[in-house]
């Protein structure tokens, strides 16, 4: 049987490389992919709690969490695609337009 | 070991090892298939889990529907000379290195720390709560509020997505 810390752990390691790649990459892409697997880290953190407290509510969140990173993606790209139209690049350090 | 172990720590090494390939990946299109790996190594584990159902949508909802939609805007946009996007090492990515790395040793040392809850006390029941049953059940019951909200979110994500990515506004 494994143990609940497990798979905290395999969900927090994939959470940090996921804020990693968006502190560090400079790609608006990768950083976007790096949000996705964010957000499947939490997934599997609230997934397995899910399991091992035998309540619903967990995998229930996971299924909202889904929805709305369906929606984050499509607006995000779709922004990505206005900015490349705009700046010809998706490099985050030349858009920055609404940098103080 | 037993069966359950193995494919445990194949898995996690998997998606552990994908995320690292997502983040470090010159190429966006390299990245983006490394990161459908990774969906298809969480989708064993929320099996192994005993989340049927969450597994199954997290193949044809992520890696099916989202993921070919960043391959198609990769595809559209044409990143022809990734030369322009070659990053060095700032110090701003040391400091989020080294923050990130903070983070990751708090959490280990929170969930070493944590007693293991077992879900041997469940009983059959562990295996019945992630069928498309049960949850279709609790959906439209005690989450319908939240459902019904998810389609206006999802109505406004598609209308504000053809807004902004349209030619002109006029």
């Amino acid at each position: 049987m494994i143990p609940l810390s497990h798979y905290l752990i395999v969900s927090a390691t994939m959470f940090v490389i996921g804020s990693v790649g968006v502190l560090s990459r400079r790609n608006a892409i990768i950083v976007f992919l790096s949000i996705e697997l964010m957000l499947n880290s939490v997934n599997l953190t609230l997934m397995s709690f899910s399991s091992f407290l035998g309540d619903v509510t967990g995998q229930m969140l996971a299924f909202f969490v889904m929805t709305v990173a369906a929606a984050e993606a499509a607006v995000g790209l779709a922004i990505i695609i206005a900015l490349f139209r705009r700046k010809q690049t998706v490099n985050l350090d030349e858009i920055n337009i609404m940098k103080w | 070991m037993t069966i359950e172990s193995i494919l445990f720590y194949v898995l996690s090494a998997g998606a552990v090892g994908s995320a690292l390939f997502v983040v470090s990946r010159r190429n966006p299109v390299v990245a983006a298939l490394w990161l459908i790996f990774n969906f298809f190594c969480l989708a064993g584990l929320y099996l192994s889990l005993h989340a049927q159902f969450i597994a199954v949508i997290q193949i044809i909802v992520y890696a099916g529907a989202i993921m070919v939609l960043f391959l198609f805007v990769i595809m559209l946009l044409n990143l022809g000379d990734e030369r322009r996007l070659v990053e060095g090492v700032t110090p701003r990515k040391v400091v989020g290195g080294i923050l990130s790395i903070a983070v990751l040793v708090e959490l280990w040392y929170v969930f070493l720390g944590t007693p293991s809850i077992q879900h041997a006390a469940l009983g059959n029941r562990a295996t019945e709560i992630g069928t498309v049953e049960h949850i279709g059940a609790q959906l439209f019951t005690k989450f319908l509020l939240p459902f019904e909200v998810t389609s206006l979110l999802l109505t406004a994500a598609i209308v504000g997505a053809i807004v902004l990515a349209k030619r002109k506004l006029d």
